[in-house]
């Protein structure tokens, strides 16, 4: 057992040992013990991914600790792992936040704890998978078994409308994702015996799902093909993100879930979609990228302010912290069909930025409703006065979402508004409407809960944060300063992944001596 | 005509053996049955034991009996699949019996020889012997779902099951004699000459067609399905567990034989209709299933659309669709085992078992078993890592090589579709919570336990690591001949 080479594997397994010690070990009523067991996973899950950050030799081989072992050798689908700098940096995001949401669910739980542990645990693995696989069959089963526990997780401890929630979420998802396996399956053909009932003659090669020998034949599949292979991922991944108009699940999803619930999809299940779409639709179809590119970012503005704009007219905070998400996610969407090195940069930080940011915001969300049990703003007001941590707390995850200056959604945005600049002014100043609008409900919301007189009673009574309350926060708020101070650390982890996407997506702008990828992390750098 | 019989040893051991089961029962009333549920399954071991011994004394391409019988490695692929599922459904039925007090010797020994009949199904190169082999157990079949003859919906069943059932005997049977009338042999690979000439008299293809009709009649496909949720519902459920597999594997294994094999050569004629057949099996199937609140008939509609699974394999044909078939069959057996498995439980622990509802909180109560069905819930629906998904997955990639991708929409989205319905049986389990109040075990059923456990297991196993089983099925490749 080599340390390194296994090093993916034992990541992405440590939380299902933890499972069977739940499930095998503890008993129903153990509830301290299954506490304990699952923040021990979670923890030593988190510190056994960070050997990543460390090793990750950014300018070494495209994948790294790659793990390969024969599966079912008849199809050539393989047990592939293996990590980019891309994967790298959602790798730590998903071990940090889950364990955070383990850490912070000891309190808004109370029944049927074993239960809640060991599928919170499951999706864990099954979210670390997605971001190791490197074949298309282990990638698509890791896929799929993330919806099962989600859907527990909605539809047990969620809230009154969880059973139409969990079901929604789980068939939206179901729908894009089926699609997604018959555009799979197209690739894997072209790439062997072809699919001669349509007339297209394959390359002959030997079968094989590795995503890693599929991009080797990016440039030769034909635009036609790529064009429908494109959309069938286009409605699996959109859907997950979730782009407008395929976004209505995800409010229902969030206000439904419990916290932990709502960290989690927002945090890590919302990147499969932006990741699906770095990882496999731009380096595979360029063509059919290139050709969507208008369209996506369509899309994509479209989300963003239509999202902002009905953000403002929420009056349940989870409601409006859902449809931000919406927001933000088309300005991740947007950097990425920018097609450029800062867009795609500038995307990818931005996944990492909203995690933190708007998992952040579920958890102080989470927290209060912990204590009133209720989420709807005009039930608050001058919450300042008897919470000054928590006001404090929130105020600096509601600067990060905003993107203020010396926080990471600042780095991130401008990031992705300087790659869309440099493709289209208008889609740039569109765009940045957004971030107008994001500042109003922002504040907005910020400002009913936590200043003006006292109105309820109840309130006058709240308890500030307790110590393990506050220490789910910290970690997230020491990333926001870091991300929105020394951002370079990451933006040199993502270069030479990102330089890799842009080369085949758009070998030309990969080759214009006007900007480089450096120009993003060093400007940011300097100012 | 010592290779003959050493080619059909199998099925002469398990026709004996039927009988020593027969005569026991008899003899010893209900007293013992356990003693002779165990007898039965000792008797599909010793069958397995000798078509071990059987294929290895054989050459897997030579026919016998004139050509109407084979061993090869398809028809053993099948023959084991019908001597695992038979043997399941025979442990199954153990604590069932009991519970209801039937007489248990003749139950296992019709069992056994609907066994017998579908091995020969398998074996079968000319459409006689075919034929013999569904008519043994088509009978047997009959007869069994009236066995619990003091239940009225076991009767009605029993009645539906053997007027549809033997009508679609009659359209096959007419079929068959127009097929013979204008090529002049029974015989699937001298037919596959005949008709690989060209010039294909139109009778030909009537009689093509209508034992097209025939067979998906006998898969239970939309528009020939009406029969099964009826006769499924009302049936004794470790028989609606047999019939949901056995015979229907047994039919695909007919199908496979006479139109890959056989039909080969106007696979441009049928597959159109076979194509047609399988959307609509798919569509109608998963939409009807969509409303059952019984879930004994939601289970069969399921079956029907899972037919229509396995149609698109077989449209797919050519080596990759019919192996994927194979897999496929195996995947839907110990899925389907396991949930009516489930059923059966509830049943014998004194729940009603039979609407959604009594099915709540049920993950509180009996946790393992839940999860059994959780996982087979999963399974049925196509979800990883449990084996179902890897069924259809290999399933559809056969049939977008062949370049029906429409088809593969047509599934994929009604696979989607499907985990509306088997999901509502998972909320009823995990997401609701029941009246605690347990009612009383009317017996205890440890053998449903591990048959729910072990099907279990396997959906896991295959799901996660397909590959030998996957061997199994692909070394049937280039059997059938064909296209």
């Amino acid at each position: 057992m080599d340390f390194v080479t296994n090093l993916l594997n034992i990541i992405c397994y440590v939380p299902l040992v933890g499972v069977l010690v739940i499930i095998f070990l503890l008993r129903r009523g153990q509830t301290a013990a299954i506490k304990t067991v699952a923040t021990v996973t979670a923890g030593l899950d988190f510190a056994l991914s960070l050997p990543l950050w460390f090793l990750y030799v950014p300018d070494g081989p495209a994948f790294q600790f790659a793990y390969v072992h024969e599966w079912i050798p008849s199809v050539g689908a393989k047990y592939h792992f293996g990590v980019d700098g891309i994967s790298v940096l959602l790798i730590l995001l998903t071990t940090l936040l889950g364990f955070i949401s383990v850490y912070s669910s000891f309190s808004a739980i109370t029944h049927r704890e074993k239960e809640y542990y060991v599928f919170l645990l499951l999706l864990q693995t099954g979210m670390l998978g997605v971001f190791m696989s490197l074949d298309f069959v282990l990638f698509y089963v890791f896929w799929e078994v993330m919806l099962v526990p989600m859907y527990f997780l909605i539809g047990v401890w969620g809230g009154p409308r969880k059973l139409y929630a969990a079901i929604k979420f789980f068939l939206f998802t179901l729908v894009g994702s089926v699609l997604m396996l018959v555009g799979i399956l197209a690739l894997y053909f072209y790439n062997s015996t072809g699919l001669e009932a349509v007339g297209l003659s394959g390359l002959g090669n030997a079968p094989t799902f590795d995503v890693t020998e599929l991009f080797k034949i990016a440039p030769q599949i034909p635009p036609n093909l790529q064009f429908w292979v494109f959309l069938a991922f286009f409605v699996g991944f959109a859907i997950k993100v979730p782009m407008f108009p395929f976004h209505t699940w995800l409010p229902d999803a969030h206000v439904e879930a419990p916290t932990a619930g709502s960290v989690i999809l927002a945090g890590v299940l919302l990147k499969m979609g932006t990741y699906g779409f770095i990882r496999f639709s731009l380096p595979l179809l360029p063509d059919a990228t290139h050709k969507a590119q208008w369209w996506v970012v369509l899309l994509a503005i479209i989300g963003i302010v239509y999202g902002a704009l009905v953000a403002m007219a929420q009056k349940d905070m989870k409601k409006l912290v859902a449809y931000s998400s919406v927001s933000h996610l088309g300005f991740v969407m947007l950097g990425m069909f920018a097609l450029n090195h800062q867009g795609l940069a500038g995307s990818v930080l931005q996944m990492i930025n909203h995690g933190l940011s708007t998992g952040g915001l579920f958890l102080l969300v989470g927290i209060i409703y912990d204590r009133r049990h209720t989420r709807m703003l005009s039930d608050y007001g001058g919450l300042a006065k008897v919470m000054p941590i928590f006001a404090m707390l929130f105020m600096i995850i509601t600067m990060a979402s905003i993107g203020l200056p010396t926080l990471n959604g600042f780095i991130g945005e401008f990031t992705i508004l300087v790659g869309a600049f440099n493709r289209s002014i208008t889609w740039a100043v569109l765009a940045a409407t957004g971030i107008v609008l994001g500042a109003a409900y922002m504040l907005w919301m910020y400002q009913q809960v936590f200043f003006g007189e006292i109105t309820h009673e109840e309130n006058k009574t709240l308890k500030d944060l307790s110590l393990r309350e506050q220490w789910t926060l910290i970690p997230l708020i020491v990333l926001c300063f870091w991300i929105g101070l020394y951002p370079k650390p990451f933006f040199r982890i993502l270069e030479p992944s990102i330089k890799r996407v842009v080369q085949v997506v758009d070998a030309d702008y990969a080759k214009s001596p006007v900007v480089q990828l450096a120009a993003p992390s060093t400007r940011a750098q300097e100012r | 005509m010592r290779a003959d019989l050493i080619a059909l040893l199998p099925e002469l051991v398990l026709a004996v053996l039927g009988m020593v089961i027969l005569l026991a029962g008899l003899a010893t009333g209900k007293s013992r049955n356990r003693a002779i549920g165990a007898g039965a399954v000792l008797s599909l071991a010793v069958t397995g034991v000798a078509l071990w011994l059987a294929a290895g004394a054989t050459d897997p391409a030579a026919r016998f009996f004139a050509g109407m019988f084979a061993l090869d490695h398809f028809a053993v692929f099948f023959k084991v699949l019908f001597l695992l599922s038979s043997a399941l459904v025979i442990l199954l039925s153990l604590d069932y019996l009991e519970r209801n007090d039937y007489r248990p010797g003749e139950y296992h020994a019709l069992v056994l020889f609907a066994t017998v009949g579908m091995m020969t199904m398998a074996s079968g190169t000319s459409l006689a012997t075919i034929y013999v082999g569904l008519e043994l157990m088509a009978l047997s079949t009959y007869v069994l779902a009236g066995y619990f003859r003091r239940e009225v919906k076991s009767h009605e069943a029993a009645a539906k099951y053997f007027v549809l059932g033997a009508l679609s005997s009659g359209i096959l049977l007419y079929g068959l004699s127009l097929v013979y009338g204008t090529t002049g042999t029974l015989d699937l690979a001298v037919l596959a000459r005949t008709l690989g000439t060209g010039g294909v008299p139109t009778a030909t293809l009537v009689g093509v067609a209508l034992l097209a009709c025939g067979f998906l009649f006998k898969v239970a496909a939309v528009p020939f399905h009406v029969w099964t949720p009826d006769v499924y519902e009302g049936a004794p459920t470790p028989i609606t567990a047999f019939m949901s597999v056995g015979p229907k594997a047994a039919a695909f294994a007919m199908f496979l034989r006479v139109f890959v094999g056989g039909f080969g050569p106007l696979d441009d004629q049928w597959r159109w209709l076979v194509g047609a057949a399988a959307a609509l099996t798919m569509v109608w199937g998963n939409i009807a299933a969509l409303t059952q609140d019984n879930v004994k008939r939601m289970l069969a509609y399921s079956s029907i659309a899972h037919a229509g699974y396995a149609l698109v394999g077989l449209v797919a044909g050519g080596p990759g669709g019919v192996q994927s078939v194979l897999f496929y069959m195996l995947v839907y057996t110990v899925t389907n085992l396991g949930a009516f498995g489930f059923v059966i439980m509830l049943e014998s622990r004194g729940y009603a078992g039979e609407t959604v509802q009594d099915y709540a909180g049920l993950s509180r109560k009996h946790p393992l078993a839940a999860f059994g069905m959780l996982l087979f819930m999963l399974s049925l629906g196509g979800i990883p890592p449990t084996a179902g998904f890897m069924g259809k997955l290999f399933l559809f990639a056969a049939a977008v090589n062949a370049g029906y991708v429409w088809l593969v929409v047509v599934a994929v989205l009604m696979s989607a579709v499907s985990l509306y319905y088997y999901f509502r049986i998972v909320l009823q389990m995990y997401l609701r919570d029941g009246d605690e109040a347990q009612p009383a075990p009317l017996v205890e059923a440890p053998w449903t336990e591990r048959v729910i456990w072990a099907c279990g297991f396997a959906v896991l196993l295959i799901g996660l690591l397909p590959a030998p089983f996957l061997a199994a099925a692909r070394a049937t490749v280039g059997v059938l001949g064909g296209p």
